[in-house]
């Protein structure tokens, strides 16, 4: 390791700019004309959209255009689309409603868009949104996933009897069925899994741009994955061929899935900036983060799971209602079936597995990934399972797990995945070495003299990361291949550019991703750029989500190296008058192994774009790219374990301690990996505590604000005590397997098994709030 | 946010007659409050006259057994001042966890008081301590100034220009904190007066706004120590309940926050 190279604590070098106002975020942009749209939302969670009356707002100063959800409609411009088709049990397709970008005749989830204004000013805009008088027939609306499923509940979609998107089962259920029936014992659990509002720091924007001699757009957009969103509006949303469509995502200031997905306001701003003749421009507001950007979670389900006399899992028996909100999300439907069922299995050898989940339509904002999507519902479930599991068979939760614990690698569990590397009991070791496991009921004993209720939670988590390979998520349904590219563009001066399929909004790939050049070439990283985020730099790519930029798109990196290292070697050894094979790389120069003959790496650069003197039928120049598809998904797995304090006059909690091990195989940059895992854990710590997206009954959000949404500020998290073990994967060159969401996967159920610890009682809902857990101290 | 026409006075009175000129005029203190609803479009004042370049409205002064706080005085000048630390430190902690430090370099008592939010930390140490609401017209008692939800005895124009608390023998104020607004949840201040009269008031709990709790004021009477209110039964009846606290919940929190003030009291 360098000091810049692989496993480096190099400081990121995008933060100048970030930390000095001088981000280029899509509001930052101001284009020449460029108007401003505000959305006029409907106010009501179901409702028949009779007229839209615009004449007197047609009339205010600055107006340009109103455009509504039937004129978008009939300009042909696509519904949306949901990209992952899944199959329900009967072999039927999954059953969706159709989604336009602005409602024409229904509107099924509060802040649903009906019409927009176009004005010379936002102020302006909203002023004349006032004036355009909708006129709605409210329809009962439904948000609560049992309560739609009942019959006689309110229907939202025609296409959908029931609500029902679809009933998809996974895993044998005649071998779990056999399990329960033998079983010693069988523990039950009913969890919810909290709806979330993702709240990235800077709110969704966009600004389409029309050129109409040209017959191009180009939109500025706040995406983690510019190239499927242009492909998705090019083929899907009839916005324009690929090659009259640039889409560029400048600095994105947080996703965590949330801009993953091609939402209605972009399809709008590019139909409208074509009818309207100028740029235009759509900057959210945080209500309108709340009301629009696809939520997360909101699960709720019932699980079994059989052991037998010696404490062995034998069967899991799960089903789950997954809450879909108003219409399927670009990737909605996976969330809750392949990614999620297929980690049913946790770190534990389980035979036998059965799960059943029903995707239900309710009048909410859609549901769709968020940090996790999908792991973090089944690692909580597992892992509160676990925790039920030893208060119930009287045996210690850390001995418990590792009884279960997958030892032998690769693992095939009964739900699609091969693990294919880690080493559970390490983690666990780790993490219980670093919290003082074996101290905690003599530290639980003084904090009850002080009055307080002290409890201990331990999560083992696993999830699939990297996601790939293209061929696997193809044959489950996946509408996308996920592989990455990369090109690696050597200047004739030696400087680098490597353009990257990856998207960084926050994840320091500028840094990291420098790292691996300068572990393999030994030049600074101030010598190398990261290009990324704009479809005219880079070809295409699959974008930033999944825990996948190092693991799948630091890998394609490595592979266009490896040809630029080798054309550059050949280079050298014709300068040098030696064997190609004898050249090595070492600290920016191309050496003759075994001697003091050497030519510095710009000098190789140089000669590629001189030409004049190559080997014989060389080509000129020094770039080249790659595409890389994984042969598996990876597998970071660790083991959390929270200490905390519980108030029992007030049910208010307070840390004692946060340990987490984590394997995340090879680390670029440790200090980066920290601040992920630091995040992630917040996040964690954010949905068992404080967050919680609600609905009242009608469907009205009554969480729209921070006023009432409890995000976790800095006060409410303690210090992290982070360590890491590790098994490098095998499924990529480096290593690596990925820390992006691990934290917010493993952490709230260590946070709830601590406070359940701590109170004496099993059955706590997240978010545990002080008056919550109070209530829940003092049940009969 | 609609348009407004802004004026930043430089007296009280100057205040007072820009005021009178305006059609729908706010006054405008530290804005934590106002500027939110504004930008929301909640609220459309034709003018904004900002209280906030006044000299007359800044600073603290200890003089015998009172201390007056001008009402222009931000959290963060009050929770540091000396005097108060001195005279009524409960004060100075009230204020050290109101809101977060953005709030509290920006806002100022006397917005907060004129304000009167049910959760707002200020009423309950003005009501618990007897305080008197000083004017530009008058002086008002802090038992008849606070009159329900955002309601107070000011009328049309009336600018606060300062606060007098009475110095007490004993006070002490603890809250459980909105876990998302970070307003008082419940919050309670006790106060044992120099005079031996026992004032307990709690903001947060109820759908009236801030109101005194006279059932842990009398068990208090009889023996100024937490455990005094072990016994005390607070009804849930007619408390606030939403998504982060139940009636029953404020109920609780109202005795247990008590105990504690009592018990930082001393």
């Amino acid at each position: 390791m360098g000091v810049e190279g692989i496993g480096a604590r190099v400081v990121r070098k995008e933060d100048k700019r970030f930390i000095t106002g001088k981000g280029r975020y899509v509001d930052d942009i101001k284009l020449q004309g460029m108007t401003h749209a505000h959305f006029i939302r409907s106010p009501h969670a179901h409702a028949k959209v009779k007229g839209i009356d615009s004449s007197a707002a047609l009339k205010m100063p600055g107006v340009v255009a109103v455009l509504t959800g039937q004129e978008i409609v009939d300009d042909k411009v696509g519904n949306l689309i949901c990209g992952w088709a899944i199959t329900s049990k009967d072999g039927s397709p999954m059953k969706m409603g159709a989604w336009p970008a602005m409602a024409p005749e229904t509107v099924r989830f509060v802040g649903q868009a009906v019409a927009v204004v176009i004005a010379e000013s936002k102020n302006l805009a909203r002023d004349a949104a006032e004036a355009v008088v909708v006129n709605y027939e409210e329809l009962p609306a439904v948000a609560d996933v049992h309560a739609a499923i009942k019959s006689g509940a309110p229907q939202l979609h025609p296409e959908a009897p029931g609500n029902q998107v679809y009933d998809w089962v996974i895993g044998d259920e005649g071998a779990a069925d056999a399990a329960f029936a033998k079983a010693a014992n069988v523990v039950k659990l009913d969890v919810t899994n909290n709806r979330l509002a993702p709240n990235a720091m800077e709110p969704r924007a966009a600004i389409a741009d029309y050129d109409s001699a040209e017959e191009h757009f180009t939109l500025y957009t706040t995406s983690q994955n510019p190239h499927v969103a242009r492909l998705v509006l090019s083929a899907f949303y009839n916005i324009a061929p690929e090659h009259k469509l640039r889409v560029i995502a400048p600095d994105v200031g947080g996703g965590f899935g949330s801009k993953i997905f091609i939402y209605p306001e972009e399809m709008v701003a590019l139909w409208a900036s074509k009818k309207v003749g100028r740029p235009v421009k759509w900057t959210g507001d945080r209500t309108e983060a709340f009301l629009t950007d696809a939520h997360g979670r909101d699960h709720v389900t019932h699980a079994e799971m059989a052991f037998d006399a010696n404490n062995k899992i034998t069967g899991l028996k799960v089903k789950t209602y997954a809450n879909f909100g108003a219409y399927m999300s670009l990737f909605s439907s996976s969330v809750p079936t392949y990614l999620y069922a297929t980690l049913l299995s946790g770190q534990y050898n389980i035979p036998a597995i059965h799960a059943e989940v029903i995707g239900v339509y309710t009048n909410t904002t859609p549901v769709d990934a968020y940090r996790g999507a999908g792991r973090p519902e089944a690692s909580y479930l597992i892992e509160r399972l676990m925790e039920t599991a030893a208060r119930q068979l009287n045996v210690d939760p850390a001995a418990l797990r590792r009884t279960n614990f997958i030892t032998q690698f690769p693992h095939q569990t009964p739900v699609i995945m091969a693990y294919d590397v880690g080493d559970f009991n390490a983690s666990l070791d780790a993490a219980m070495k670093a919290i003082d496991y074996a101290g905690f009921p003599a530290r639980k004993a003084k904090a009850k003299a002080d009055g307080k209720l002290r409890g201990i939670g331990v999560s083992c988590y696993i999830e699939a990361c990297g996601i790939a390979p293209s061929k696997a998520v193809g044959s489950l349904g996946a509408g996308v291949g996920l592989w990455e590219s990369a090109e690696v563009r050597v200047n004739p001066v030696g400087t680098i550019e490597i353009l990257t399929g990856s998207h960084s909004h926050g994840q320091g790939h500028e840094t990291t991703f420098c790292q691996l050049v300068a572990e393999r070439l030994g030049v600074p990283i101030s010598q190398v750029s990261i290009v990324h985020g704009d479809t005219d730099k880079v070809q295409f790519g699959m974008g930033t989500y999944g825990s996948r930029s190092a693991a799948v798109g630091l890998t394609a990196i490595l592979k266009a190296m490896e040809k630029m290292e080798s054309k550059a070697k050949k280079i050298a050894a014709h300068a040098l008058e030696a064997s190609e094979g004898d050249i090595v790389i070492e600290n920016g120069e191309f050496k003759v192994a075994g001697t003091d003959k050497a030519i510095a790496f710009p000098m190789v650069a140089l000669a590629a774009y001189t030409a004049h003197n190559l080997p014989d039928g060389m080509e000129p120049g020094l770039k080249e790219s790659a595409f890389y598809d994984p042969t598996n998904f990876t597998f970071p797995a660790g083991t959390y374990i929270c200490e905390l304090e519980v108030d029992p006059g007030t049910g208010k909690t307070s840390f004692v301690n946060f340990v987490a091990a984590d394997d995340f195989g090879r680390l670029i940059n440790p200090m980066i990996v920290e601040g992920q895992v630091h995040g992630g854990l917040v996040q964690g710590i954010g949905q068992a505590l404080l967050e919680h997206a609600i609905y009242d009954s009608n469907g009205q959000p009554v969480t729209a604000s921070f006023m009432d949404y409890a995000m976790p500020r800095a006060d409410d998290v303690p210090s992290f005590n982070l360590s890491h073990t590790t098994t490098l994967c095998p499924g990529n060159p480096l290593g690596i397997k990925g820390c992006g969401e691990a934290g917010a996967i493993g952490a709230s159920a260590a946070v709830i098994n601590a406070i359940t610890d701590a109170i004496g009682k099993n059955n706590l809902e997240m978010p545990a709030t002080p008056d919550r857990v109070w209530r829940t101290i003092h049940a009969a | 946010m609609y348009q407004t026409v802004y004026h930043r006075a430089s007296s009280v009175d100057e205040a007072v007659s820009l005021f009178a000129k305006g059609s729908e005029a706010k006054f405008l203190a530290g804005g934590q409050t106002l500027l939110p609803v504004m930008k929301q479009r909640l609220a459309s004042p034709s003018d904004l006259i900002d209280l906030g370049k006044i000299k007359e409205l800044q600073g603290v002064e200890l003089s015998g057994d009172v201390l007056t706080i001008k009402a222009g005085t931000t959290y963060f000048d009050i929770m540091q001042n000396a005097d108060v630390k001195k005279a009524i430190p409960a004060i100075a902690y009230l204020t050290s966890v109101l809101g977060d430090p953005a709030v509290r370099y920006r806002g100022t008592i006397g917005g907060s008081i004129a304000n009167n939010d049910p959760a707002a930390d200020y009423p309950a140490a003005l009501l618990a301590l007897g305080a008197a609401v000083k004017t530009n017209k008058r002086s008002i008692a802090a038992d008849d100034f606070f009159q329900g939800l955002f309601t107070t005895a000011l009328e049309d124009g009336e600018i606060i220009t300062a606060v007098s608390f009475p110095v007490p023998a004993k006070a002490g104020y603890e809250k459980m904190r909105h876990p998302a607004s970070r307003f008082a949840l419940t919050g309670v201040f006790v106060a044992l007066t120099k005079s031996g009269e026992i004032r307990v008031a709690a903001t947060g709990a109820s759908q009236t706004g801030v109101m005194r709790v006279p059932a842990i004021e009398a068990a208090l009477k009889a023996n100024w120590s937490p455990s005094a209110i072990d016994s005390v039964s607070i009804s849930a009846s007619n408390l606030l309940a939403d998504i982060h606290g139940t009636a029953e919940y404020r109920a609780n929190l109202i005795k247990v926050m008590a105990q504690r003030a009592v018990a930082a009291a001393g």
